[in-house]
Protein backbone atom coordinates (compact mmCIF):
# COMPACT_ATOMS: atom_id res chain seq x y z
CA UNK A 1 0.00 0.00 0.00
CA UNK A 2 1.26 3.46 -0.89
CA UNK A 3 2.37 5.58 2.04
CA UNK A 4 0.14 8.61 2.55
CA UNK A 5 2.91 11.14 3.17
CA UNK A 6 0.49 14.04 3.18
CA UNK A 7 -1.59 12.55 5.99
CA UNK A 8 1.60 11.86 7.93
CA UNK A 9 2.81 15.43 7.40
CA UNK A 10 -0.57 16.87 8.44
CA UNK A 11 -0.19 14.90 11.66
CA UNK A 12 3.29 16.22 12.36
CA UNK A 13 5.44 13.48 10.79
CA UNK A 14 7.87 15.43 8.62
CA UNK A 15 9.46 13.39 5.88
CA UNK A 16 13.24 13.26 6.10
CA UNK A 17 15.87 12.97 3.37
CA UNK A 18 16.52 9.49 4.71
CA UNK A 19 14.03 7.03 3.19
CA UNK A 20 11.12 6.07 5.47
CA UNK A 21 12.30 8.28 8.33
CA UNK A 22 10.34 11.13 9.83
CA UNK A 23 11.07 14.02 12.13
CA UNK A 24 8.06 14.00 14.44
CA UNK A 25 6.73 17.40 15.41
CA UNK A 26 5.15 17.60 18.86
CA UNK A 27 2.48 19.90 20.14
CA UNK A 28 3.83 22.67 22.36
CA UNK A 29 1.70 25.55 23.60
CA UNK A 30 3.31 28.84 24.56
CA UNK A 31 6.75 27.25 24.75
CA UNK A 32 5.98 25.23 27.88
CA UNK A 33 6.38 21.48 28.45
CA UNK A 34 6.17 19.71 31.80
CA UNK A 35 9.02 17.67 33.26
CA UNK A 36 6.85 14.56 32.81
CA UNK A 37 6.36 15.35 29.12
CA UNK A 38 10.11 15.89 28.72
CA UNK A 39 10.77 12.49 30.29
CA UNK A 40 8.36 10.82 27.86
CA UNK A 41 9.93 12.66 24.90
CA UNK A 42 13.43 11.64 26.05
CA UNK A 43 12.32 8.03 26.33
CA UNK A 44 10.71 7.98 22.87
CA UNK A 45 13.71 9.66 21.25
CA UNK A 46 16.00 6.98 22.72
CA UNK A 47 13.68 4.11 21.91
CA UNK A 48 12.56 5.08 18.40
CA UNK A 49 14.81 7.97 17.31
CA UNK A 50 18.50 8.69 17.73
CA UNK A 51 18.36 9.91 21.30
CA UNK A 52 18.10 13.62 20.60
CA UNK A 53 15.46 16.21 19.81
CA UNK A 54 15.48 19.30 17.63
CA UNK A 55 14.17 22.60 18.98
CA UNK A 56 12.40 24.40 16.14
CA UNK A 57 12.49 28.12 15.48
CA UNK A 58 8.94 28.44 16.85
CA UNK A 59 9.26 26.80 20.28
CA UNK A 60 8.44 23.39 18.89
CA UNK A 61 10.11 20.07 19.63
CA UNK A 62 10.77 17.48 16.94
CA UNK A 63 12.01 13.92 17.38
CA UNK A 64 14.01 13.06 14.25
CA UNK A 65 14.61 9.59 12.79
CA UNK A 66 11.28 7.97 13.61
CA UNK A 67 10.85 5.00 11.27
CA UNK A 68 7.72 4.53 9.20
CA UNK A 69 6.93 1.18 10.81
CA UNK A 70 7.03 2.76 14.29
CA UNK A 71 4.67 5.66 13.58
CA UNK A 72 1.57 4.18 15.21
CA UNK A 73 3.48 2.83 18.22
CA UNK A 74 5.15 6.20 18.76
CA UNK A 75 1.83 8.02 18.54
CA UNK A 76 0.25 5.68 21.06
CA UNK A 77 3.15 5.84 23.51
CA UNK A 78 3.32 9.63 23.32
CA UNK A 79 -0.44 9.92 23.85
CA UNK A 80 -0.38 7.64 26.89
CA UNK A 81 2.45 9.81 28.27
CA UNK A 82 0.48 13.03 27.86
CA UNK A 83 2.33 14.33 24.80
CA UNK A 84 0.39 15.35 21.70
CA UNK A 85 1.74 15.35 18.17
CA UNK A 86 1.89 18.62 16.26
CA UNK A 87 0.63 19.65 12.85
CA UNK A 88 1.98 20.85 9.53
CA UNK A 89 0.40 21.93 6.26
CA UNK A 90 -2.28 24.56 5.65
CA UNK A 91 -3.59 25.10 9.15
CA UNK A 92 -3.10 26.95 12.42
CA UNK A 93 0.35 26.08 13.74
CA UNK A 94 2.03 26.09 17.13
CA UNK A 95 0.92 29.04 19.24
CA UNK A 96 4.09 30.64 20.57
CA UNK A 97 4.44 32.85 23.65
CA UNK A 98 6.98 34.41 25.97
CA UNK A 99 6.58 33.76 29.71
CA UNK A 100 4.47 36.87 30.23
CA UNK A 101 3.07 38.39 33.40
CA UNK A 102 2.90 35.08 35.29
CA UNK A 103 6.71 35.01 35.47
CA UNK A 104 8.37 38.03 33.84
CA UNK A 105 8.66 41.35 35.72
CA UNK A 106 8.10 43.18 32.42
CA UNK A 107 5.04 41.12 31.46
CA UNK A 108 1.84 43.06 30.98
CA UNK A 109 -0.51 40.20 29.96
CA UNK A 110 -0.78 36.51 30.91
CA UNK A 111 0.66 35.12 27.69
CA UNK A 112 0.70 31.51 28.89
CA UNK A 113 -3.01 31.41 29.69
CA UNK A 114 -3.80 33.29 26.48
CA UNK A 115 -1.67 30.92 24.38
CA UNK A 116 -3.61 27.98 25.84
CA UNK A 117 -6.93 29.65 25.04
CA UNK A 118 -5.81 30.56 21.49
CA UNK A 119 -4.45 27.06 20.89
CA UNK A 120 -7.60 25.48 22.29
CA UNK A 121 -9.73 27.55 19.92
CA UNK A 122 -7.69 27.47 16.70
CA UNK A 123 -4.82 24.94 16.75
CA UNK A 124 -4.93 22.65 13.73
CA UNK A 125 -7.81 24.49 12.02
CA UNK A 126 -7.51 24.03 8.28
CA UNK A 127 -7.09 27.26 6.28
CA UNK A 128 -5.85 28.18 2.78
CA UNK A 129 -2.24 28.15 4.04
CA UNK A 130 -0.27 27.94 7.28
CA UNK A 131 -1.29 30.43 9.95
CA UNK A 132 0.89 31.42 12.90
CA UNK A 133 -0.05 33.04 16.18
CA UNK A 134 2.59 34.60 18.42
CA UNK A 135 1.96 36.19 21.80
CA UNK A 136 4.39 38.53 23.53
CA UNK A 137 3.89 40.02 26.97
CA UNK A 138 5.09 43.58 26.48
CA UNK A 139 6.70 46.13 24.18
CA UNK A 140 10.12 44.50 24.66
CA UNK A 141 8.66 42.01 22.17
CA UNK A 142 10.84 39.01 23.06
CA UNK A 143 8.43 36.85 21.11
CA UNK A 144 8.50 39.02 17.95
CA UNK A 145 4.73 39.40 17.58
CA UNK A 146 4.83 41.16 14.21
CA UNK A 147 6.50 38.25 12.41
CA UNK A 148 3.35 36.17 12.88
CA UNK A 149 0.20 36.05 10.76
CA UNK A 150 -1.56 37.23 13.89
CA UNK A 151 0.57 38.72 16.63
CA UNK A 152 -0.65 39.70 20.07
CA UNK A 153 1.39 42.06 22.24
CA UNK A 154 0.68 43.21 25.77
CA UNK A 155 0.57 46.96 26.22
CA UNK A 156 -0.63 49.59 28.68
CA UNK A 157 -3.26 52.21 28.07
CA UNK A 158 -1.81 54.97 30.17
CA UNK A 159 -3.44 57.92 31.86
CA UNK A 160 -1.90 60.81 33.74
CA UNK A 161 -3.28 61.57 37.20
CA UNK A 162 -2.60 65.29 37.80
CA UNK A 163 -3.55 65.20 41.51
CA UNK A 164 -0.76 62.72 42.29
CA UNK A 165 1.87 64.35 40.07
CA UNK A 166 4.71 66.47 41.49
CA UNK A 167 6.09 67.26 38.02
CA UNK A 168 9.34 65.58 39.08
CA UNK A 169 10.28 65.01 35.45
CA UNK A 170 11.06 61.29 35.66
CA UNK A 171 8.35 60.06 33.25
CA UNK A 172 9.20 62.49 30.47
CA UNK A 173 12.77 61.23 30.66
CA UNK A 174 11.80 57.55 30.97
CA UNK A 175 9.72 57.69 27.77
CA UNK A 176 11.80 56.47 24.85
CA UNK A 177 9.33 57.66 22.24
CA UNK A 178 9.34 61.33 23.14
CA UNK A 179 5.60 61.07 23.71
CA UNK A 180 5.64 63.03 26.96
CA UNK A 181 6.19 66.73 27.23
CA UNK A 182 6.32 68.48 30.55
CA UNK A 183 5.35 72.12 31.05
CA UNK A 184 5.36 74.14 34.27
CA UNK A 185 1.88 72.89 35.08
CA UNK A 186 1.23 69.60 33.30
CA UNK A 187 2.44 66.58 31.34
CA UNK A 188 1.20 66.33 27.79
CA UNK A 189 0.85 62.82 26.30
CA UNK A 190 1.06 62.48 22.52
CA UNK A 191 -0.99 59.33 21.89
CA UNK A 192 0.27 59.15 18.30
CA UNK A 193 3.80 58.60 19.59
CA UNK A 194 2.86 56.37 22.56
CA UNK A 195 3.71 52.69 21.98
CA UNK A 196 1.90 51.55 25.18
CA UNK A 197 5.15 50.28 26.70
CA UNK A 198 4.19 51.57 30.16
CA UNK A 199 7.63 52.90 31.09
CA UNK A 200 5.99 56.08 32.41
CA UNK A 201 3.86 53.96 34.78
CA UNK A 202 6.84 51.91 35.92
CA UNK A 203 9.13 54.90 36.36
CA UNK A 204 6.73 57.27 38.13
CA UNK A 205 7.69 57.54 41.81
CA UNK A 206 4.29 58.93 42.81
CA UNK A 207 1.78 56.65 41.06
CA UNK A 208 0.76 59.58 38.90
CA UNK A 209 0.40 57.34 35.85
CA UNK A 210 -2.23 54.64 35.68
CA UNK A 211 -1.70 51.82 33.18
CA UNK A 212 -4.47 49.43 32.18
CA UNK A 213 -3.28 46.29 30.34
CA UNK A 214 -4.53 45.52 26.86
CA UNK A 215 -3.76 43.68 23.62
CA UNK A 216 -2.07 45.17 20.56
CA UNK A 217 -2.90 42.97 17.58
CA UNK A 218 -0.87 42.84 14.36
CA UNK A 219 -1.95 41.15 11.15
CA UNK A 220 -0.13 39.71 8.16
CA UNK A 221 3.36 39.23 9.50
CA UNK A 222 5.59 36.65 7.81
CA UNK A 223 9.28 35.90 8.12
CA UNK A 224 10.03 33.21 5.58
CA UNK A 225 10.52 33.60 1.82
CA UNK A 226 8.60 36.81 2.10
CA UNK A 227 9.57 39.07 4.98
CA UNK A 228 6.89 41.50 6.08
CA UNK A 229 6.00 43.06 9.39
CA UNK A 230 2.49 42.56 10.72
CA UNK A 231 0.39 45.73 10.85
CA UNK A 232 -1.59 47.00 13.78
CA UNK A 233 -4.86 48.32 12.37
CA UNK A 234 -6.95 48.50 15.53
CA UNK A 235 -6.74 50.44 18.78
CA UNK A 236 -5.57 48.64 21.94
CA UNK A 237 -8.07 45.89 22.79
CA UNK A 238 -9.12 45.77 26.44
CA UNK A 239 -11.25 42.62 26.68
CA UNK A 240 -10.25 39.04 25.87
CA UNK A 241 -13.73 38.56 24.42
CA UNK A 242 -13.09 41.35 21.91
CA UNK A 243 -9.68 39.90 21.11
CA UNK A 244 -11.24 36.56 20.17
CA UNK A 245 -14.00 38.22 18.18
CA UNK A 246 -11.29 40.02 16.16
CA UNK A 247 -9.17 36.85 15.76
CA UNK A 248 -12.27 34.88 14.66
CA UNK A 249 -12.99 37.56 12.05
CA UNK A 250 -9.37 37.61 10.82
CA UNK A 251 -9.27 33.84 10.31
CA UNK A 252 -12.67 33.95 8.69
CA UNK A 253 -11.47 36.68 6.32
CA UNK A 254 -8.38 34.62 5.45
CA UNK A 255 -10.55 31.55 4.84
CA UNK A 256 -12.94 33.44 2.53
CA UNK A 257 -10.43 35.53 0.55
CA UNK A 258 -7.13 33.67 0.23
CA UNK A 259 -6.42 31.33 -2.64
CA UNK A 260 -5.21 27.85 -1.70
CA UNK A 261 -1.54 28.09 -0.81
CA UNK A 262 -1.62 31.85 -0.38
CA UNK A 263 -0.28 33.34 2.85
CA UNK A 264 -2.38 35.80 4.82
CA UNK A 265 -0.09 38.73 3.97
CA UNK A 266 -0.17 37.99 0.26
CA UNK A 267 -3.97 37.75 0.33
CA UNK A 268 -4.20 41.03 2.23
CA UNK A 269 -1.97 42.79 -0.30
CA UNK A 270 -3.88 41.32 -3.24
CA UNK A 271 -7.35 42.13 -1.86
CA UNK A 272 -6.27 45.47 -0.40
CA UNK A 273 -6.14 46.25 3.29
CA UNK A 274 -9.19 48.54 3.32
CA UNK A 275 -11.88 45.85 3.21
CA UNK A 276 -10.03 43.82 5.78
CA UNK A 277 -9.68 46.81 8.06
CA UNK A 278 -13.41 47.49 7.80
CA UNK A 279 -14.16 43.92 8.88
CA UNK A 280 -11.68 44.13 11.73
CA UNK A 281 -13.13 47.42 12.93
CA UNK A 282 -16.60 45.90 12.82
CA UNK A 283 -15.42 42.90 14.84
CA UNK A 284 -13.69 45.24 17.27
CA UNK A 285 -16.89 47.19 17.77
CA UNK A 286 -18.85 43.97 18.10
CA UNK A 287 -21.09 44.25 15.06
CA UNK A 288 -21.18 42.72 11.59
CA UNK A 289 -19.39 44.35 8.71
CA UNK A 290 -22.62 44.48 6.70
CA UNK B 1 8.72 73.29 46.61
CA UNK B 2 9.75 72.51 50.19
CA UNK B 3 13.47 72.37 50.95
CA UNK B 4 14.84 68.82 51.08
CA UNK B 5 17.72 68.10 53.45
CA UNK B 6 20.37 66.10 51.61
CA UNK B 7 22.43 63.61 53.64
CA UNK B 8 24.94 62.54 50.99
CA UNK B 9 25.78 63.06 47.34
CA UNK B 10 27.17 60.86 44.58
CA UNK B 11 28.24 61.71 41.05
CA UNK B 12 27.59 58.94 38.51
CA UNK B 13 28.31 61.00 35.40
CA UNK B 14 31.73 59.34 35.09
CA UNK B 15 30.37 55.80 34.59
CA UNK B 16 28.03 54.06 32.14
CA UNK B 17 25.08 51.65 32.58
CA UNK B 18 24.90 49.38 34.44
CA UNK B 19 27.66 50.74 36.66
CA UNK B 20 25.62 53.95 37.09
CA UNK B 21 23.01 52.05 39.07
CA UNK B 22 25.62 50.03 40.97
CA UNK B 23 27.50 53.16 42.03
CA UNK B 24 24.27 54.80 43.18
CA UNK B 25 23.29 51.65 45.09
CA UNK B 26 26.67 51.51 46.85
CA UNK B 27 26.22 55.16 47.90
CA UNK B 28 22.75 54.33 49.26
CA UNK B 29 24.18 51.40 51.23
CA UNK B 30 26.26 53.90 53.21
CA UNK B 31 23.16 55.75 54.36
CA UNK B 32 20.69 55.04 57.14
CA UNK B 33 17.07 54.26 56.32
CA UNK B 34 15.06 57.29 55.19
CA UNK B 35 18.17 59.40 54.63
CA UNK B 36 18.35 61.27 51.36
CA UNK B 37 20.92 60.81 48.62
CA UNK B 38 21.55 63.32 45.86
CA UNK B 39 22.65 61.64 42.63
CA UNK B 40 24.16 63.59 39.74
CA UNK B 41 23.58 61.72 36.49
CA UNK B 42 23.85 62.26 32.77
CA UNK B 43 21.09 62.73 30.21
CA UNK B 44 20.19 59.76 28.02
CA UNK B 45 20.28 56.23 29.35
CA UNK B 46 21.13 57.07 32.99
CA UNK B 47 18.22 59.47 33.44
CA UNK B 48 15.88 57.07 31.60
CA UNK B 49 16.79 54.10 33.74
CA UNK B 50 18.24 55.03 37.14
CA UNK B 51 15.08 56.66 38.58
CA UNK B 52 12.98 53.64 37.51
CA UNK B 53 15.53 51.19 38.97
CA UNK B 54 15.50 53.13 42.27
CA UNK B 55 11.71 52.82 42.40
CA UNK B 56 11.88 49.10 41.60
CA UNK B 57 14.31 48.66 44.53
CA UNK B 58 11.72 50.26 46.79
CA UNK B 59 13.42 53.62 47.33
CA UNK B 60 11.42 56.82 47.13
CA UNK B 61 12.30 59.20 44.33
CA UNK B 62 11.67 62.74 45.54
CA UNK B 63 12.72 65.01 42.72
CA UNK B 64 14.54 65.15 39.39
CA UNK B 65 16.10 68.47 38.47
CA UNK B 66 17.57 69.47 35.12
CA UNK B 67 20.88 71.19 35.84
CA UNK B 68 20.93 72.69 32.36
CA UNK B 69 24.41 71.36 31.60
CA UNK B 70 23.48 67.93 30.28
CA UNK B 71 23.24 66.53 33.79
CA UNK B 72 20.37 65.96 36.21
CA UNK B 73 20.13 65.75 39.97
CA UNK B 74 17.98 62.98 41.41
CA UNK B 75 16.98 63.01 45.08
CA UNK B 76 16.20 59.61 46.55
CA UNK B 77 15.04 58.67 50.05
CA UNK B 78 16.47 55.31 51.11
CA UNK B 79 13.89 52.57 51.71
CA UNK B 80 13.22 51.44 55.29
Amino acid sequence: MAVDYKALKDGGFMRQKQKNHFSLRLKVVGGNLSAEQFAVIAEISKKYGKGYVHLTSRQGVEIPFIRLEDVEKVKAELASGGVDTGVCGPRVRTVTACQGSAVCPSGCIDTTALARAVSERYFGRTLPHKFKFGITGCANNCLKAEENDLGIKGGYLVEWIPAACTLCGVCAKACREGALEQTDTEIHLDREKCTNCGRCVKACPFDAWRGEPGYLVSFGGTFGNLIAKGRQVLPVIREEQTLFRVADAALDYFDRHAKPGERFRVALERCGWEDFMKEMEAAYRGGDSD
Amino acid sequence: MAEIRIDAAVDITDVVCPVTFVKAKVALEELDDRQILSIRLKDGEPVQNVPRSMKEEGHQVLRLTDNGDGTFTLLVRKAE
